[in-house]
């Protein structure tokens, strides 16, 4: 048969084969990725969204860290029982500067994607370090260690170098005051002026109430800024057509 | 028959044939690959039970950073995919490539001996750095920027010895396994690079970050995901079943033209599947649409390959009831069979409203990964182990059936366990009461998993159980010892009942 014999010269030559293969299989991973990086549609224009401020950015890195992802989405999809639960849909430019995403693939426990401001500084400070205490039900495991650990913080301006250079707008002023902000936005008494112009909408609290910043303040910040910067009724559904 | 023939150069015929002028072999290395694969399969499968109790029973994560389920997670997925999987691969196309190209390791022992010291490296730096808080937090793709430039360089070396074996083969066609070997090898390479392009830090710390964020970097890592399933835990594997089944069967692959049909439609189809991992996400509709179509069509060359790889058996059929470790690897076959259809189901949007983020893609994987991926290694162990040590026979064919219907039990309650709770878990979600409020609070639906999460631990108890029955065979076989035991009969059924064993 003549595919067969076709099939003999590829099968009697390794380079052929190989090249071959790696064409074959480079065709379906181009046609979905490249696209996605030039339609204008795929991440719609809203306002609001900014980068993480220092101590956010510190607690996405304690997020990662301690492997959340594995247990938690960040992604709400547009359902009507996850939007009564969870709140409006997720959009693709709220994970603009999240590197890499946080969308997860299990919930083991429930979606965080707008988590922020749905419970107190001091629930989440208490769940973290026992969940059991708060939730009974609950499986998820204690960490006490973050709020026992100071936050190593010295060389946030140059994680902040590293995301501006793969896209992230991180200003200059913004890398400069990076430690003052950090400190600031877990003192309620700082001067915080400068620190909301650059990070609208984070939120200053002396989350676990020690006067150093330990690990666990950074992902409380983190957790409450969680799908807090798009105000949603100043759009319609319309607009978020992609 | 004569494209068959020629097609399967290195069948048991061939080699049995020509057994007179064999080429110095490499098999130290190998040995170090089995050694490795069965080491490597029960730390593995000891930290999956592990988590699972931990799932059951929260108490058990005792508030320790390295001992948490968000740490241990990575550790059990990469211990048991790219440590007992990897080496499981690693062990079976060495293996296979040498003999049915008839032809010793391309690079000599020093570079095969990098090879597998340099990939054991990766592995404790990837743990290492998974139960320290390493990782760039893409699932099965953890490791940080160190840890996947070495893993490059040891894999460029793999494929390097694999494709110079196979360039100096004696004979003149590629055997069919070893195309599933080299397009594994080759689109790994392809998926590692294109997922891990990432920035450190500092030279002097673990900490990057990949270069896309968002929704690009969601479809990259799914991308990348789907594909460690579909080249890693799929063409590898079938490059074994390709191997071992006819080997073990004694019988030569059932359909040549099926093999080259279902080869390039497989690898061609299943890089486009990725996007059926952000069904309802932020990702365009137009995504995840030719994601789901892939999905659905890759279900054909896949039941194309369980066709080809079970009625490999055509004619030995008989052999089932008295060989076990044939019964492990065509009962791998089947349940590659039965997840590749759960698979296409699960990636239509509508299921997959219900299934996703539920213990039901949990459920899927493991029927893949416990009924598919393991037990064909453990198939191919048995094999590896008596050949590679030269025994003339395993120390216990009765130990390899315990082993096998432990293990089966054990899929079984994993398995079901995990439909029940992860169906009922999303439709308790979308539940609504008599007045139009949801019915249940997130925290009821975890509470109501509590029985299902018993139920699966002990169903890993048992397929943990059953490999280390296998260990402890495969360490007497490797000894030389045989245990003294009722052989089974090999005689047809048919035979008058006064023939006896010898």
């Amino acid at each position: 048969m003549n595919s067969s014999n076709a099939h003999k010269k590829i099968e009697r030559n390794v380079y052929l084969m190989a090249v071959l293969i790696l064409v074959t299989v480079s065709i379906g991973g181009l046609v979905q990725v490249i696209p996605l990086f030039t339609i204008e549609t795929t991440i719609e224009p809203v306002e609001g969204i900014r980068p993480y401020s220092p101590l956010e950015l510190a607690g996405f890195n304690i997020y990662i860290r301690e492997g959340c992802y594995n247990c938690h989405s960040q992604q709400v999809r547009p359902f009507r029982d996850e939007v009564e639960r969870y709140g409006h849909y997720s959009l693709a430019a709220e994970s603009l500067y999240d590197h890499p995403f946080q969308w997860g693939s299990k919930r083991t426990g429930p979606d965080l994607a707008r988590v922020g401001g749905k419970y107190s500084n001091e629930w989440h400070v208490g769940h973290l370090i026992d969940p059991q205490a708060l939730v009974p039900e609950s499986v998820m495991p204690q960490y006490p260690f973050l709020a026992e650990r100071p936050l190593r913080a010295d060389d946030i301006a140059d994680h902040m170098r590293t995301l501006r250079f793969i896209g992230v707008p991180y200003t200059d002023e913004m890398i400069e005051n990076a430690l003052a902000d950090l400190k600031a936005q877990d003192d309620p008494f700082a001067d915080i002026e400068g620190l909301l112009a650059r990070y609208p909408k984070a939120v200053v609290a002396d989350f676990s109430g020690t006067p150093e910043v330990m690990e666990i303040d950074a992902l409380v910040a983190y957790l409450q800024v969680k799908g807090t910067l798009v105000d949603f009724t100043s759009y319609r559904p319309e607009q978020f057509r992609q | 028959m004569t494209a068959a023939s020629a097609g399967v150069g290195g069948s048991p015929a061939g080699i049995a044939a020509r057994s007179d002028a064999e080429p110095q072999y490499n098999e130290q290395v190998i040995r170090y690959f089995v050694i490795a694969t069965v080491f490597w399969g029960v730390a593995g499968m000891t930290a999956g039970v592990w988590l699972a109790l931990e799932l059951a029973f929260p108490a058990l994560n005792f508030g320790i950073e390295w001992l948490n389920f968000g740490r241990l997670r990575p550790l059990h997925t990469s211990a048991v995919i790219f440590a007992f999987g990897g080496n499981a691969l690693f062990a079976s196309s060495l293996y296979c490539v040498q003999r049915t190209c008839r032809a010793p390791l391309f690079g000599g022992p020093v570079v095969a001996n990098f090879m597998f010291w340099g990939y054991q490296a990766f592995i404790v730096m990837a743990a290492v750095g998974y139960l320290t808080g390493v990782t760039q937090a893409k699932e099965y793709a953890e490791p940080s920027w160190y840890a996947d430039i070495w893993l490059t360089v040891v894999w460029v070396t793999y494929a390097v010895v694999f494709l110079g074996t196979i360039a100096r083969r004696e004979e003149p066609h590629i055997y069919v396994a070893n195309w599933f070997f080299m397009a594994f090898i080759l689109t790994v390479a392809l998926l590692h690079l294109g997922n891990n392009i990432e920035i450190p830090v500092s030279w002097f710390g673990a900490k990057s970050y990949p270069v896309a964020s968002g929704v690009q970097s969601a479809m990259i890592q799914w991308w990348y995901g789907h594909n460690a399933v579909g080249f890693f835990l799929t063409a590898g594997f079938l490059g074994i079943m390709y191997y071992f089944v006819p080997k073990r069967a004694g019988r030569p692959v059932y359909s040549y033209r099926l093999s080259i049909i279902h080869f390039w439609s497989l690898i061609f189809l299943y890089i486009w599947a990725g996007p059926h991992h952000l069904h309802y996400t932020a990702l365009p509709d137009w995504a995840q649409t030719l994601g789901m179509t892939f999905s659905v069509m890759l279900w054909m060359p896949s039941w194309g390959g369980m066709i080809n790889g079970i009625m490999t058996l055509s004619g030995a059929w008989d052999k089932l009831r008295t060989d076990p470790v044939l019964r492990f690897l065509v009962t791998s076959v089947a349940f590659y069979g039965m997840s590749t259809f759960e698979g296409p189901l699960m990636s239509i949007k509508p299921v997959n409203a219900l299934s996703h983020y539920t213990d039901w893609t949990v459920g899927h994987v493991h029927s893949g990964a416990l009924g598919w991926v393991a037990m064909i290694s453990f198939g191919a162990m048995y094999y590896l182990v008596q050949a590679l040590w030269k025994r003339p026979q395993l120390y216990s064919l009765r130990l390899v059936a315990v082993h096998f219907w432990v293990s089966t039990v054990g899929i079984v309650l994993y398995i079901s366990a995990m439909w029940v709770s992860g169906i009922m878990q999303g439709l308790m979600w979308r539940a609504y009461d008599q007045y139009g409020f949801l019915q249940y609070s997130f925290v009821e639906t975890v509470a109501a998993m509590h029985p299902y999460y018993v139920i699966r631990a002990i169903g890993g108890l048992f397929f943990l159980a059953g490999t280390l029955i296998m260990v402890y065979n495969l360490i007497r076989t490797a000894r030389g010892d045989v245990r003294s035991e009722v052989p089974y009969v090999t005689a047809p059924v048919s035979r008058p009942a006064t023939v006896k064993p010898a």
